[in-house]
Formats: C-alpha cells, sequence, structure tokens
C-alpha cells in the first residue's frame, strides 16, 4: 500500500488516534490505514467536484436559537446522576490527577 | 402476537381485552422464542406488568387509557430509559442507567404503551447488520443465518418475529428503514425535527430521527402520530402536527404524481428493481401518475454521508471519558485513564468512524472533506427541491438487496456502508421515508419499497405507502 491516491499515511492514523484518545495496536493501525483508505477512495468522487457556487450545509432545517422563559423547573436528581458514576466523593466526580500536577 | 396495534388498542381499551394478558403474551413470546434471535438486550417484565396493571385500572375506572392502551412496545437501547439498563449497543455503557427518560418514551406512556424491553442494535447505532454490537449479533427472524439489518436491528427483528406488534428505532442514514426492508416489516423515518431527539444517545445530530416499526401502514401512522410534537427539550423541535396522520392512510393515490427514481433502484439486485417496479405498475393501477425520475445528485449522498456522519460522532462521542457514566479503566493521569476507557470500551466500527471523523475535522483536510462533503448535502437538498416541482412523492428500493449472510461484510466496512445508499439522501435532506414491505426476491427474503416524500408530508407519506401495502404480493414475507 504505497501508492495512495488519498495520502493518508500510517503516522495520520496514529496521529488522529492521539486526538482522539484511543491507543491502537501496530495491528490496528495497519488494519485502519487500508479501511480508511478505502473509504477515503471512495470519498475521492466528491472531493474532486466543483462546487465553490454552493453554501455547506450543516443542518436540514434552518436552526435558530431558541430561549425559554428564564423561570426556575426541576432538574436532574443529583444522587441519581451520581450514581451513575465511576467514582464520586463528596457529591462530586473524583478523576484521577490531570496533566503533571502533583498527587 | 399477530394482531395489530391498532386491534389490541381498541380491544383493552373497550375492556374485551386486559392489557396484562396482553403483555403476558408477549414476555412469553420473548421467553421462548429470543433465545435464537436476541433481538432483546433488556427485558423489563416487572416495569411492563405493573404498567399494564395501571392501563387496566384506567379502563376500569371509566378514563381514556390512550390510543396504545396496553400495546408492547419494543425501545431501541439508544433511547434512555429512566432507571432500566440503556447501553446503546457498547461496552462503555453496560450497566449504565439513565437518570431521565426520553421523551418519546415518555409521549409512549402517556399514550398508554407498555415499554416491554431494550434491543440490540449496532454499537451507537453505527453499521447496517447489528453485528456491531458488543452483545452479539441478532438474527434475522426470517432466516436464521441472516442479518436482521441495522443499526436498528432488534426492533424490527422483535416486530418480525411477533413479539411485539410496534417498535422504535432511530435513523441516521438508514437504520430504521433499511433492517425494515430486510425484516419484512413497515420501518419509517419522520421529517427531522418532528420528533423531539430529547433522551436519544447523539450519534450524528443534523442525521438522527426516531421513527416507528410496526407491522402495518395503520400501525406505523399510529405511532408516528403519537410521538411526533413540539419539545422544548430539542433545540431542532419543530412545531406540533396540524393534524394525525392516521385519519388520512386510507384516501389513496388519486392524481399523486410519483417519480420512480431510477439513481434508487437501477443498482440494486434484479429481484428488487422488479419489485419496485410491480409497486411503481400498481401505483398507476390506483390512480396515482407515474414516471421516471432521474436525480443523478443522489450519488454523491454516500461519499457524503460518510464524511458527515463520522466527523459528527467523533466530536457526540468525546463525551465517553470515563468521568460522568459508564466505563472507566484507570490511568496514571486523567489523558491516560481516558484513552485507557475510549480504547477498552469501545468496538473496531466506532474506532473507525470517530478516527475517519477525526480526520476529515483536522487541520488541512477540513476543507477538501468535511465542508466539501456539506456542499454536496447543499446540492442534494436542492436536487430534491428541483424532483419535488414535478412529483408529489419519489419511488425507489430501501436497500440494494435482501438480507445477507451474518458475517458476509463485517471484515469490508465498504461493502456494508453500500447497504446505505439508497437511504442516506433522506436523511442528508431531513425529509421523511418509508419501507414498506412488497414481496420477495429470488431467496424468498422480503423486499422493502420506499417512499420519499418533501419534508412535513408525512400523511401523503402514509397514504402512498398504504397503496403500496395493499398491492403488496400475498402470501410473501408474510
Amino acid at each position: 500500500m504505497s501508492e495512495d491516491p488519498t495520502g493518508l499515511r500510517r503516522e495520520d492514523v496514529v496521529y488522529v488516534a492521539r486526538l482522539a484518545r484511543l491507543d491502537l495496536s501496530d495491528d490496528e493501525v495497519e488494519l485502519f490505514t487500508g479501511q480508511l483508505r478505502t473509504v477515503l477512495d471512495h470519498a475521492a468522487d466528491v472531493a474532486s467536484l466543483d462546487l465553490s457556487h454552493l453554501e455547506p450545509s450543516s443542518h436540514p432545517i434552518a436552526l435558530e436559537n431558541v430561549l425559554r422563559p428564564d423561570e426556575p423547573r426541576p432538574s436532574l436528581d443529583r444522587d441519581e446522576v451520581l450514581a451513575a458514576a465511576p467514582l464520586v466523593e463528596d457529591h462530586r466526580f473524583r478523576v484521577p490527577r490531570i496533566g503533571g500536577e502533583a498527587p | 402476537m399477530t394482531a395489530t396495534a391498532l386491534s389490541l388498542a381498541a380491544a383493552i381499551r373497550s375492556g374485551q381485552r386486559s392489557a396484562r394478558e396482553t403483555v403476558d403474551e408477549a414476555l412469553a413470546a420473548v421467553a421462548a422464542g429470543d433465545g435464537d434471535i436476541n433481538a432483546f438486550l433488556t427485558v423489563l417484565p416487572d416495569e411492563a406488568r405493573a404498567a399494564a396493571d395501571a392501563v387496566d385500572a384506567t379502563v376500569a375506572a371509566g378514563n381514556d387509557p390512550g390510543p396504545l392502551a396496553g400495546v408492547p412496545v419494543a425501545l431501541k437501547d439508544n433511547l434512555c430509559t429512566r432507571g432500566a439498563v440503556t447501553t446503546c449497543g457498547s461496552r462503555i455503557l453496560e450497566g449504565w442507567r439513565p437518570p431521565y427518560d426520553a421523551t418519546v418514551v415518555e409521549a409512549l406512556r402517556a399514550a398508554g404503551a407498555i415499554a416491554l424491553g431494550k434491543t440490540n442494535m449496532d454499537e451507537f447505532a453505527m453499521g447496517s447488520s447489528t453485528e456491531n454490537s458488543a452483545f452479539g449479533p441478532t438474527r434475522n427472524p426470517r432466516h436464521s443465518g441472516k442479518v436482521p439489518g441495522g443499526s436498528s436491528g432488534g426492533s424490527a427483528a422483535a416486530v418480525a418475529a411477533g413479539f411485539t406488534p410496534l417498535g422504535l428505532g432511530s435513523d441516521t442514514g438508514g437504520s430504521i428503514r433499511q433492517p425494515a426492508a430486510l425484516c419484512g416489516v413497515v420501518g419509517m423515518k419522520p421529517t427531522y425535527g418532528r420528533v423531539s431527539r430529547y433522551g436519544l444517545v447523539a450519534f450524528a445530530s443534523s442525521l438522527d430521527q426516531i421513527g416507528p416499526f410496526a407491522t402495518t401502514v395503520e400501525d406505523a401512522a399510529l405511532l408516528f402520530d403519537v410521538l411526533a410534537g413540539h419539545d422544548p427539550c430539542d433545540s431542532t423541535s419543530l412545531p406540533s402536527l396540524p393534524e394525525p396522520t392516521l385519519t388520512r392512510v386510507h384516501d389513496g393515490v388519486e392524481g399523486i404524481r410519483v417519480g420512480v427514481c431510477r439513481d434508487l433502484v437501477d443498482g440494486c439486485a434484479p429481484d428488487v428493481v422488479a419489485r419496485v417496479q410491480e409497486a411503481a405498475d400498481a401505483l398507476a393501477g390506483a390512480g396515482a401518475k407515474v414516471e421516471d425520475v432521474s436525480v443523478p445528485e443522489f450519488g454523491y449522498g454516500l461519499s457524503a454521508y460518510y464524511l458527515i456522519a463520522p466527523a459528527e460522532a467523533s466530536s457526540n462521542l468525546a463525551r465517553y471519558d470515563g468521568v460522568r457514566y459508564g466505563l472507566r479503566v484507570d490511568g496514571d493521569d486523567a489523558a491516560a485513564m481516558n484513552t485507557a476507557t475510549r480504547t477498552a470500551g469501545f468496538g473496531a466500527e466506532v474506532k473507525r468512524r470517530i478516527m475517519l471523523g477525526t480526520y476529515a475535522l483536522s487541520a488541512g483536510y477540513y476543507d477538501a472533506y468535511y465542508a466539501q462533503a456539506q456542499r454536496v448535502r447543499t446540492l442534494v437538498m436542492r436536487a430534491f427541491d428541483r424532483a419535488y416541482e414535478s412529483f408529489d412523492v419519489l419511488l425507489g428500493a430501501t436497500a440494494p438487496t435482501t438480507a445477507f449472510d451474518l458475517g458476509a461484510k463485517v471484515d469490508d466496512p465498504m461493502a456494508m456502508y453500500m447497504n446505505d445508499v439508497c437511504t442516506i439522501p433522506s436523511n442528508l435532506s431531513g425529509h421523511p421515508a418509508v419501507s414498506v414491505p412488497f414481496g420477495t426476491g429470488a431467496d424468498g427474503l422480503p423486499v422493502g419499497v420506499q417512499v420519499l416524500a418533501p419534508a412535513l408530508q408525512e400523511a401523503l407519506l402514509f397514504r402512498v405507502a398504504r397503496v403500496v401495502e395493499v398491492h403488496a404480493p400475498t402470501g410473501a414475507s408474510a
């Protein structure tokens, strides 16, 4: 798989996996590189179209900002929400240290 | 259970039969038959019986139990059910009990329907065969060696097997209509915004829409009418229906202009092409004006979809970080924990799509892939508008083939994606579409014919679908 019109390289897959917080084995990198190339090859039909006269559409309907009256109303039960969390301490989500902070 | 939802609800409302016996029969059918099919991930016997007893008490008190009184419904497992496990077919949400109900679940309860259980699906609705579930595949009730389609294969199979008269699915690129076609039931995707997405676990937010499975077009309309309506919890929710669609299902197609969309027919298997032509002939015989139409822009839909949907998914699925719900795999710091959790929790197809989407959104490729795909979306929407200047509805196939063998396409993502080629245009445009069973292919398996309509034209969609249904070859796919 040396020549490929999409130009997707092994390094790209490794880089994208890191952005997406996924850890891939060498075999998975190999497999996904080939499979993603196949999909991107297929997408070459749209990549090559001249559509500069068209605006991109992000949604099928025109989105409007929707506001509701600023009135108090019930929200989710805190204990019920926290019951679904993997680790809780003192009514808060507990997570490992972030970055290089001291523990 | 062979009775329709309409007849069951009528019998329960009038006291001729009880909701409790109806639910007990459905639970018994699941217990007896679902070991081979695996349509359900979770069955809710206690909750279902309690809800049935409440319906019976309402009837006994002389009050209105609602239009779906006592009717068992199968819910796709990406619809949040308060306190009841909701997995999306993923290890990363295994055992998760949502703290709230989806708006559609509340609407079903208010209508008297009974949530019988949660159904199997491709992980996070990514797939066309239900083989991407972390909890094993669902088998097609018509043939145990075949897939039921996907991603809502569990709900389609539950209805096709007769476990429940109704089911709910979600359709992002065809995930209601394609399994409906492969299992021989009716499956419908409403107009984007018609049905609230609040409590539907997000896959691709600009494409996702919840819709009904049923054994008849009437039942699908009945269920759609219950689901449709404005919801302040969904910022993309449209105003409520001006009138129910059910009352117009039998209005016929006299004078309706039907465009047989060659681009949604000609690439399909010969037996599928033949069924669509027969359905077109039947509509003409019933008084519709039927002509061929070509919309070549639809040919670009698949490529655009497989950039847009993964891009949105890569963003939506960033929330699975091991902090607030679901799986956590420990790591030395937060980033390591996030990575270990996602690596262990997501299956191969979900990883593939997250990476495809991340790539399409990344610096240097955004314009070439994602922005270009969004322009194709505009192109497809304009092509629809042009077609609907000459036609009231379009007709095509739902899926290119009948149900394929389990395992046949799991290792070839592009071959799997091709299943969605006829259904994707309606997701890109946000228009409603329905798959109606229409005879069988050469292999004796069900074929689905697809009817497409402009935005908000669900009543017309069901009218045309009803005429197709009436003329379906008898005995086939039954």
